[in-house]
């Protein structure tokens, strides 16, 4: 299917489970395929599983649908030959109580209120262990020395090196998933929650929200539209690349190049605030329309204020990034092999930070992005440094598009409407919207009855894959690394958890 | 060295010297502006509308313990609600962050409400330990501005610290998810006598968006009292930082 076109739930073949298997299995086995979301949803006569795969060279998604109604516990896991798979078979697992068979080890993802077994309690979490007379393990979280979200790491080292690294979540669960399908038409109170999936990304996840309610609708939006939603995307790209190579420098002690990066984000998230009110762009993204269109005045000082922090802040990184005792404690520190983030199913900077292109705006492209060229920035070390000096070159190409955009903005017709909230579904229809948020791919499924009503609806932020790549990362590294590691790779708990 | 001084050069000075009186951009949305000619029929159909329930039916108030500043009442009927860019909103009572129409200028910060010990002791030096419980990361993010180099509260003695035992009270932001009650409850033991506690943002507040969530679950807020209720979608760094001056009478 096309991203932008709902199917219908009727026109998805249903796939015995052995077909469904071979055939996620020959796809996954190739690097132009990988999967938006996999998912499990109830219907009277049991259970059906949905799962979206990007074929990254045609642009197009396909879904595979497979129901089950046999009233067995288990299955045959893909994980064993799709390690990227393990995932979404825990949480299916998890949510459903199935069995994987086959599967290393079906442990908890989120320990959502709707959980199978609720006798599994957070704290009761199986972590894998070591026995040895040498080794010790450390703990961290959920509460952590930062102001920051909550989640448990739990190391084991040997002296100070790390030989394995377990990443515990859930604690930020809120319910989000089941919140979206109890408002219903309520395109308001949806549109919020939308932006609440994780407040860093309130842009991102705004933004498929909006699309994926415009798809079901058959809602087209216009080209001024569009545009807008690309620059405050970007804009966003760029606020959250500038205040994390901020703290990069802090975990290092370089404090010019945090002080200078932090003060450089304040002047763009005001930007944004400038043009609809909110530092982090809530209010911004709408669906059918916007309430804060872009006007002549917000687009110069959008313009005036990316070509002032652009100018500084390659002369900060130029510093930053030639910097002995910097270039000491970031290059080859947390690398992630391209195999490594590959088999783990990295998506966006973590996996371009790796020399795997994984860009949804270059891929599937979405809003204004599919009448423009966009070539995603590469840097294939894997390091620290290389997901340092992606961001650089992130802020550069998104200072770039932006330019572009206002260009044809400011030529083109001006015809954003206003949000329109109560859009009318499709009936009996399955919609997956995806866009790149800074992190990486964002992808938002729903399903529609008969009455055209929400049923579900499924969210997947980057988070969920690229976890994973940080517990890789920190191996074999000092445990004195890893809020390096960490920071590097900045991923959300509350994106994870939903 | 010529690179770095060319730095600090654009850098130049960046802290808000009065951080009680900046204007901020027309559009942020700070405290609501009612009008006093509300009809009911305007406040029941506001009320309708609102998605977290902020506004109330019968008088037409705005709870800012709720709002998520979405500003759809004030696009619903534009000349009745209005969110005006005055950020210093925080309340050191629960009612307080109620606006009434026809109310100009913030009230809801009731000195006579601040338990003394909190003057007392922590005039000239607080430090808090922030617990994020279900916080969608943008109050955390604020928070985190809260001490940079352009809001700068440490001028005031104000920090976060890395550990409960170090702190003087907690910040919470977020709903308080089931997942986190524990941990919260766990940090707030380990801060020493006397401590105080700080919500931040609606959702910590009232749950906002996720009131009513099965994931959710608030018995340490309900439970505990509250020194400082601090809104906002996510709360500015300027209404927390004058908040916390204001509790301190600084």
């Amino acid at each position: 299917m096309n991203a932008s076109v709902p199917a219908g739930t009727e026109d998805i073949p249903v796939l015995d489970y052995s077909l469904f298997r071979e055939e996620l299995i020959t796809m996954l086995g190739r690097e132009q395929f990988h999967c938006l979301n996999y998912f499990c949803h109830r219907i009277p006569e049991g259970l059906r599983f949905m799962c979206c795969i990007a074929d990254d060279e045609t642009g197009t998604i396909r879904i595979l649908c497979h129901e089950k109604k046999d009233g067995g516990t288990s299955l045959r896991s893909l994980s064993d030959s799709c390690t990227a798979m393990h995932i979404f078979e825990r949480e299916i697992h998890e949510r459903y109580g199935l069995g994987f068979e086959g599967h290393p080890w079906l442990k908890p993802v989120r320990y959502p209120h709707d959980r199978a077994d609720r006798r599994n309690v957070i704290s009761t979490y199986p972590f894998y262990e070591m026995e040895s007379e040498v080794l010790h393990e450390v703990g961290v979280g959920p509460v952590h020395a930062g102001v920051i979200e909550p989640g448990h790491f739990r190391f084991i080292c040997n002296g100070e090196k790390v030989l394995h690294l377990e990443i515990q979540l859930g604690y930020q669960h809120r319910g989000i998933e089941r919140l979206f399908t109890e408002a219903g038409e309520n395109g308001l109170r949806r549109s919020l929650l939308a932006e609440s999936i994780a407040g860093d990304t309130a842009t991102g996840h705004g933004l498929a929200h909006a699309q994926l309610s415009e798809s079901l609708a058959g809602f087209i939006p216009p080209p001024s539209l569009e545009i807008e939603r690309c620059i405050a995307l970007e804009m966003e790209r760029i606020g959250i690349h500038i205040g994390d190579t901020a703290a990069l420098c802090a975990d290092v002690a370089y404090q010019l190049g945090q002080v200078a990066c932090e003060a450089l984000r304040t002047l763009i998230i005001n930007t944004t605030q400038f043009w609809c009110g909110n530092r982090f762009g809530k209010g911004l993204i709408r669906p059918g329309g916007s309430d804060y269109p872009l006007t002549e005045k917000i687009a110069d000082e959008i313009l005036r204020v990316l070509g002032e922090v652009e100018r500084r802040y390659v002369n900060v990184t130029d510093c930053v990034y030639t910097l002995p005792s910097v270039l000491g404690r970031f290059e080859e520190t947390g690398t992630v092999s391209r195999q490594q983030a590959l088999s783990a199913g990295a998506v966006g900077m973590a996996a371009r930070s790796c020399g795997l292109v994984r860009d949804i705006r270059a891929s599937h492209p979405f809003q204004y992005y599919r009448q423009m060229e966009i070539k995603p920035a590469l840097q294939t070390k894997g390091d620290v440094m290389a997901r340092g000096r992606l961001r650089v070159m992130e802020v550069r190409e998104s200072a770039g598009i932006i330019r572009k955009l206002v260009e044809v903005w400011k030529n083109g017709e001006k015809n954003t409407g206003r949000p329109v909230y109560d859009l009318r579904f499709m009936p009996e229809s399955l919609a997956v919207s995806v866009t790149e948020g800074w992190r990486g791919e964002i992808c938002h499924v729903a399903l529609t009855d008969a009455d055209g009503r929400l049923v579900d609806y499924r969210i997947k932020d980057p988070s969920l894959h690229n976890w994973m790549a940080l517990a890789l990362a920190v191996r074999n590294q000092e445990i004195s690394d890893f809020p390096l590691c960490n920071k590097s790779f900045n991923l959300s708990y509350c994106g994870n958890d939903l | 060295m010529i690179k770095e001084i060319r730095i600090l050069a654009d850098h130049r000075i960046q802290y808000i010297a009065d951080l009680r009186n900046q204007v901020l951009s027309e559009r942020f949305r700070g405290r609501p502006v009612i009008s006093a000619e509300i009809t009911s029929s305007q406040a029941e159909a506001a009320a309708t509308m609102c998605p977290t329930a902020a506004i109330d039916g019968e008088s037409g108030s705005i709870d800012l313990g709720r709002c998520t500043f979405c500003n759809a009442c004030a696009f619903m009927f534009p000349g009745v609600f209005r969110f005006s860019a005055d950020y210093r909103i925080a309340a050191s009572e629960r009612s307080g962050l109620i606006v009434k129409p026809g109310q100009t200028g913030w009230s809801g910060f009731n000195g006579l409400a601040v338990r003394p010990v909190i003057r007392r002791l922590f005039r000239r030096a607080l430090k808090l330990r922030q617990v994020s419980a279900g916080g969608d990361n943008s109050c955390e993010m604020e928070l985190h501005a809260a001490g940079n180099v352009n809001f700068d509260m440490g001028r005031y003695g104000i920090e976060f610290v890395a550990s409960p035992r170090h702190a003087d009270g907690i910040v919470i932001t977020g709903p308080v998810s089931e997942n986190m009650a524990d941990a919260l409850e766990m940090t707030y033991r380990a801060v020493p006598s006397p401590r105080l506690i700080i919500l931040c943002g609606t959702d910590a507040i009232s749950g906002g968006l996720f009131a009513g969530s099965p994931a959710v679950k608030r018995d340490f807020i309900e439970k505990h009292h509250i020194d400082l209720y601090v809104p906002g979608n996510p709360a500015h760094p300027l209404t927390f930082i004058t908040g916390i001056m204001d509790m301190l009478g600084i």
